[in-house]
């Protein structure tokens, strides 16, 4: 190493220090212990105690366990399709050139701002069985709708929908996404006499394939974790009949409520490798249909 | 094909929007909602806007409220004997027969049917509104006056309630909650700005053997599950005796976060080299070339690291749960949770009042920032 390679090193990490010790402090340190207490009877008030692949082998046996794994992947399968779908059709929508392109894009994203509390308030009144203006409306159009919240099938739809209003993050990459593709390949696609469609599928999507794919892993991880929603808004143990008792929050309440945390803990890392794989998943299944347009 | 395309135009415009009304609508009805009294908002259909209702009863013109509306027939009578003399009654005209008015009284636990001579004050039709005084709230001891009145009778008038804010926010420690979010979120805010900035420097103006790595593993992080992390956290935090606290909510954002470091770093590498390499034969110092080069020519992308962290703070609501036990540290978030899980969830004027009220600081933060912040989410998905 000559002296400038050393100095380098030395301010390099001088000035990395701080992330070198949140690094250490709030993610591996906690990493390696949650690991080492998912093989542990352990309650927080007391110390750790080893007890093997007890915590695994109570989880497969943990009815409630596979409910809310049941339901976690539930939401997710529903939730980011449709709802990437939503977000990237607003965001051809809104690449169209159209005019109040400023406007439309607020309207859609200002959902996306409002604390996760005060969505899940502002969906319970609009969900409410009795008084609930969405079931007002689905009355008008000769629909009798569910009680929503209240009714064992209809609980985690709700949720889906209401994940729904808030994609708006998500459009916005799409929209900054679709800004970047060239305009010339439009062009020739349109000499081409491609219709609106195929130009969308043979020009729009390969372009922006990269953005899809971050979008739907952000959505894996997301969804994958969803807690407040349906703590705030299905309380008790999770739902009617533990419909809407999601992973995390079942992991929550063994955690916090039962102070089993060995046995969350094994909850955790089953979790990071539920997300891990499908992120994995995700990449490969796309590996010959992400176009990356090289180094811009 | 012109036609064709204005047409396509015409569609295009349609379909935003009754987009944009779909959307827009549940922030509506939050509004519409927390502008109501109570009884306005439990009606079906429901009613847009909030209003105020005065009718004329026993020769008086008072405030009231509309409850119900008679579903047959019906007399409004007065007792002229027994226990209940001079007491205006309602019953259906079907119950009314020979001077004697059929009513219901409960009697323990049963529901018995008694007769009780009465006189006709007037009849009321069928789809009538039974109204009832309506008190400022001081006064609910008080027996409201009531009576049956077709709609032209009664009086209405637009009337905002705003005093439902005042209410909701009297009912709710809010500025001890308001002052938490503050500290939080201003104090990630400080943290997040100075952690990022100076860290993402060492992993973009900097060349040092293990960076990449490094650099890589950083991001990998962002891949890790809160819950992952969730218990060992608390466990420290306690072990520190934080919990009951605020620093596990901002302490942490003094160290730097992942996603941060990726977006400033993608920024400080579009700044030319050549101008650190002129400070550098200048004798500059690499604090001297991050302090006076490099962060001045930084602060829209220092803007969108301090925007993200505060949105993430201010509606932050697994954090706060779980680190906060007293009342007197909840933030607004968890305060308002709190609030709702303890009275049940029916006073849905009030619920929505408070909910306007943490939603409106970060729509106006929004709109005086709103280009920097657009451009900050779209930078996000632009790693390759």
């Amino acid at each position: 190493m000559t002296k400038g390679e050393r100095r380098n090193l030395r301010n390099g990490l001088l000035f990395v220090s701080p992330w070198i010790l949140g690094l250490g402090f709030f993610i591996l340190y906690p990493i390696l212990s949650s690991l080492y207490h998912s093989f542990c009877d352990y309650s927080v008030l007391e110390p750790p105690v080893f007890i093997g692949l007890t915590n695994y082998v109570d989880l497969a046996k943990d009815g409630v366990f596979w409910i809310s794994l049941w339901n976690t992947f539930f939401y997710a399968f529903f939730a980011i399709p449709f709802g990437q779908l939503i977000a990237l059709t607003l965001a051809l929508l809104l690449n169209t050139k159209v005019r109040g392109l400023s406007i439309y894009r607020t309207i859609f994203f200002l959902p996306s701002l409002v604390p996760i509390v005060a969505m899940a308030m502002l969906w319970m009144w609009i969900f409410n069985g009795q008084y609930g203006v969405l079931n007002y409306f689905l009355s008008l159009l000769g629909i009798k709708a569910p009680a929503w919240l209240m009714n064992v099938h209809w609980s985690k739809p709700a949720l889906i929908i209401m994940s729904f209003w808030a994609i708006g993050y998500s459009m916005v990459i799409y929209l900054a996404g679709l800004q970047d593709v060239p305009v010339s390949l439009y062009e020739s696609a349109e000499i081409d006499g491609a219709n609106f469609l195929q130009k969308i599928r043979h020009v729009t999507v390969p372009m922006i394939s990269p953005v899809i794919l971050f979008n739907f892993i952000m959505g894996i991880i997301f969804a994958f974790q969803i807690f407040a929603g349906p703590y705030i808004m299905t309380p008790g143990p999770g739902g009617p009949a533990r419909s809407t008792t999601f992973y995390t929050l079942y992991l929550f309440q063994t955690a916090f409520e039962d102070l089993r945390m060995g046995f969350a803990s094994a909850m955790a890392w089953i979790l990071f490798l539920i997300i891990l794989s499908l992120t994995l998943l995700a990449i490969r299944a796309s590996k010959n249909r992400v176009y990356y347009a090289g180094v811009r | 094909m012109n036609k064709r395309k204005s047409l396509a135009r015409l569609i295009i415009h349609a379909v935003l929007v009754c987009g944009s009304v779909t959307f827009l609508f549940p922030l509506l009805w939050m509004i519409s909602t927390s502008l109501k009294p109570i009884e306005q908002t439990m009606v079906m259909p429901p009613r847009w806007v909030p209003k105020a209702y005065y009718a004329v009863i026993d020769g008086e013109r008072i405030p009231v409220k509309k409850l119900f509306q008679l579903d047959q027939p019906s007399l409004v009578v007065r007792a002229t004997a027994g226990e209940r003399k001079g007491e205006k009654l309602l019953v259906p005209a079907k119950d009314f027969s020979e001077g004697q008015a059929a009513i219901e009284v409960r009697v323990a636990d049963r529901v018995e049917r008694v007769r009780v001579p009465a006189e006709i004050v007037k009849e009321a039709g069928k789809g009538w509104w039974y109204v009832v005084q309506k008190f400022g709230k001081q006064y609910v001891a008080e027996k409201p006056k009531w009576d049956c009145k077709p709609e032209e009778e009664i009086e209405s008038k637009v009337h905002p309630y705003f005093s439902n804010y005042k209410e909701a926010l009297g009912y709710i420690p809010f500025f001890t909650y308001a002052k938490n979010t503050l500290v939080v979120s201003v104090l990630g805010v400080m943290g997040a700005v100075l952690a990022n900035s100076i860290v993402a420097y060492g992993f973009s103006r900097i060349e040092w053997r293990g960076r990449n790595v490094f650099f890589i593993l950083t991001l990998a992080t962002m891949m890790i599950p809160f819950p992952v992390t969730m218990i060992p956290l608390f466990a420290t935090f306690r072990r520190l005796h934080w919990i009951g606290t605020l620093k596990p909510l901002w302490v942490p954002a003094f160290f730097g976060h992942a996603f941060n470091i990726f977006l400033l770093r993608q920024f400080y590498l579009t700044i030319p080299r050549d101008l650190s390499d002129a400070a550098r034969i200048d004798g500059c110092s690499e604090f001297a070339i991050f302090r006076r080069i490099i962060l001045p020519l930084s602060t829209k992308a220092l803007a969108v690291v301090a925007l993200f962290h505060f949105i993430y703070a201010w509606n932050d609501f697994m954090g706060p749960l779980l680190y906060l036990t007293k009342q007197e540290t909840f933030t607004l978030s968890l305060g308002l949770q709190f609030y709702q899980s303890q009275q049940g969830g029916s006073e849905w004027h009030y619920l929505m009042a408070a909910s306007t009220v943490i939603v409106v600081p970060i729509v106006i933060l929004f709109f005086f920032t709103q280009k920097t912040f657009i451009q900050g989410i779209a930078t996000t998905g632009a790693k390759e």
